[in-house]
């Protein structure tokens, strides 16, 4: 069964100057985790806010648990759970009254789904007194989704809920998401960490409203064109101008330790060429293997592809 | 119904968090009240006035001791020369002269008619105009007190009537007018902020979608404040009646009810400003300007509306505060009953019903 589905949305602000969602198109399944990966600004909370019955689109068709956006907002806002990306709770009201409040909004009350917050919510327990405003970020994030699950939600709409969460708490938050996902609640979640790609069962990779890619994460990986190598030197810097001016390289970008470079002709005589020439630059302590590629390989890939194909 | 009073029971959390919001709640009204009564009342006190008694006789010491006894007047000098009375008015001493010619007890006893000269100082108009009238107040009821027969001709002819305020005290004119401001900013400016806080806070966005009804919404937003409000009222009107002396003439109850419905009134004018703006800053923005001052002009507690050109005057008639300082001056001071205000009531009655009609339908279920 689908449980969300967008057919060709395309929304624009301004009067149509800024184009926010490009013909977008997607379904997820029921009891699915999906994930929207894109950066800042790609259009992914105008995606969420569409689907939550908040906003209005320009064309195409949208739908939630078959209900349509545009016409029975009423009864989509009753089945779903919706966590903005802002924290959007209540910071003068304490951790319990929060969980209170939605809980008698959406018409149940704590007990009633205590069962289904019961392993988030007792990390938050023993601040249940604390204002919601002193949480800390991972707490604040922990309570805001005690808060879009209290009523039991089929759909659960995520906005970036890691957004300025620390590892540690990110980790634990996809961990209870994964524990959600038992529980037949279809969750679409978005986030601009590539990383945290992997952690959903499928991904549409977005950029600038338009989705360049719909796959499995490791569907997505495979798709990668190109062998990648890892490439690092003493001075990275350096290195990276170096690479980009070289001809035999199709592709470097800078990720941390390494330098993920794909070439022209990938065989391993051009690959001792180019280190050739990159010592005759001076360049000391250089290393250089085959790699995995990662889901931000492929974003960068597809983003290229995208813009080579529209600037041509 | 338990979502309504969950939400009624958040709304109040705010309030009684937020010290800004209690301050701005219990201590304008009050600041106001007192403010208005006490310090910026138009009311003279204690002039220093010289009288000139040429008479001597029963008729002018009789008509002086009531001059000596009002709060009004301090009598410092007597039996001044003209000259020495222009001297002390060139010094600034004096704010008002009273000349009683000779023979005055007799013209009064004889004639049935007398006159006094008052001499005011007219580089300051204002001040020796309300003491003129206070001194013609004082004298008519000198007259009336001696009149000997009924159906008898006025012994002195004074033109001057003051209804209803005999002893022009401020504070009558005032307090109805602060009553209108206090409530009208406190209402407007409460609710409309607490909407758009929600927007501002992001806090909307997660009541959008859920079940919950955006007419129970916008109810629970007010309710808060008409109760807060009524507090408000009940504060004014102790404080004006006990440290003020404000008269309560009428009747309580429709002083309640009709204050009421100005504080609905306010209330959709809340709403209605708050579904228009998207930050709180905005929303006092125009809560104060757009309501606060036209409050201050056109109520006619601070300006006389009489006095001003026919399109301001037409202005002033779609202000509500207007009608209802007609109502709680006809209530508290005159004494009047329903009957009397019944049209006043109903344009505030039509007003509160359309503002409200437009705040829900402009209520947005959807951000923009």
């Amino acid at each position: 069964m689908v449980d969300v589905k967008v057919q060709n949305v395309s929304k624009s602000y301004e009067k149509g100057k800024v184009l926010a969602l490009n013909e977008v198109s997607f379904e997820v399944e029921k009891g699915e985790l999906f994930g929207l990966i894109g950066p800042d600004g790609a259009g992914k909370t105008s995606l969420f806010r569409i689907l939550t019955t908040l906003i209005d689109f320009d064309q195409g068709e949208a739908s939630v648990l078959s209900f349509d956006v545009n016409k029975d907002l009423k009864k989509i806002r009753k089945e779903v759970g919706y966590m903005p990306g802002r924290f959007s709770l209540y910071q003068d009201l304490t951790v319990e009254e929060n969980l209170e409040f939605f809980a008698t909004i959406f018409n149940t009350s704590i007990e009633e789904n205590y069962d289904l917050v019961r392993e988030i919510y007792v990390q938050i327990e023993p601040f249940k007194d604390r204002k919601a405003g002193k949480l800390s970020g991972g707490m604040k994030q922990k309570l805001a989704l005690c808060c879009a699950l209290i009523h039991r939600p089929k759909v659960l709409f995520l906005d970036e809920p890691t957004t300025g969460v620390d590892t540690v708490s990110r980790k634990e938050f996809w961990e209870m998401l994964k524990r959600l996902k038992e529980q037949e609640i279809t969750i679409l979640v978005s986030t601009p960490y590539m990383d945290e790609a992997m952690l959903c069962e499928r991904i549409a990779l977005i950029q600038h409203g338009s989705i360049m890619s719909i796959d499995s994460p490791k569907g997505i990986i495979s798709k990668y064109p190109d062998p990648l190598y890892g490439i690092k030197s003493a001075d990275m810097s350096r290195l990276l101008r170096l690479l980009q001016d070289q001809e035999r390289v199709k592709s470097a970008n800078s990720f941390g330790e390494y330098h993920h470079v794909s070439l022209v002709e990938p065989d391993s005589a051009n690959m001792d060429r180019l280190l050739d020439s990159l010592r005759m630059e001076g360049l000391e302590q250089l290393e250089m293997k085959p790699i995995k590629p990662s889901i931000e390989d492929c974003f960068i890939h597809l983003m290229k592809e995208q813009h080579g194909e529209t600037s041509h | 119904m338990t979502q309504f009073f969950s939400f009624i029971r958040k709304e109040f959390y705010h309030v009684f968090r937020d010290s800004k919001t209690l301050l701005m709640l219990f201590g304008l009204p009050i600041a106001q009240i007192l403010l208005f009564g006490f310090a910026l009342s138009n009311e003279i006190k204690d002039s220093r006035i010289v009288i000139s008694d040429l008479s001597r006789d029963e008729g002018s010491r009789k008509v002086i001791e009531k001059l000596s006894a009002s709060e009004h007047f301090i009598v410092t000098r007597s039996d001044l020369s003209p000259r020495e009375i222009e001297a002390a008015f060139k010094k600034g001493d004096i704010k008002l002269a009273v000349l009683f010619p000779a023979r005055f007890g007799e013209d009064l006893q004889h004639l049935g008619s007398a006159s006094i000269q008052v001499i005011g100082d007219a580089s300051d108009p204002n001040t020796s105009n309300t003491l003129i009238t206070y001194l013609t107040g004082i004298v008519q009821d000198f007259q009336s007190q001696n009149r000997r027969s009924p159906g008898s001709a006025p012994l002195i002819n004074v033109e001057t009537r003051m209804l209803y305020n005999p002893e022009l005290k401020g504070s009558t004119n005032y307090v109805p007018g602060v009553l209108a401001l206090v409530l009208m900013l406190v209402c407007v400016l409460m609710t409309s902020v607490s909407i758009v806080r929600e927007k501002e806070m992001g806090t909307m966005e997660v009541l959008l979608v859920s079940p919950l009804n955006p007419v129970l919404l916008v109810i629970s937003k007010a309710v808060p404040y008409f109760a807060l409000s009524l507090v408000n009222l009940a504060v004014i009107l102790i404080l004006s009646s006990t440290l003020l002396d404000m008269p309560l003439h009428g009747s309580l109850v429709l002083l309640v009810a009709l204050s009421s419905l100005f504080i609905l009134t306010c209330l959709a004018v809340g709403l209605l400003i708050s579904n228009s703006t998207g930050s709180q800053q905005m929303a006092m923005l125009i809560s104060l300007m757009g309501m606060l001052i036209p409050t201050m002009l056109f109520t006619g507690f601070m300006f006389p509306l009489e006095n001003m050109p026919w399109a301001l005057r037409a202005i002033s008639n779609i202000i509500p505060s207007k009608w209802y300082y007609i109502i709680v001056k006809s209530i508290m001071i005159k004494g009047l009953g329903f009957s009397a205000i019944w049209k006043e009531s109903l344009i505030l009655f039509i007003m509160m019903l359309a503002l409200m009609a437009i705040s829900f339908k402009r209520f947005k279920v959807r951000l923009t």
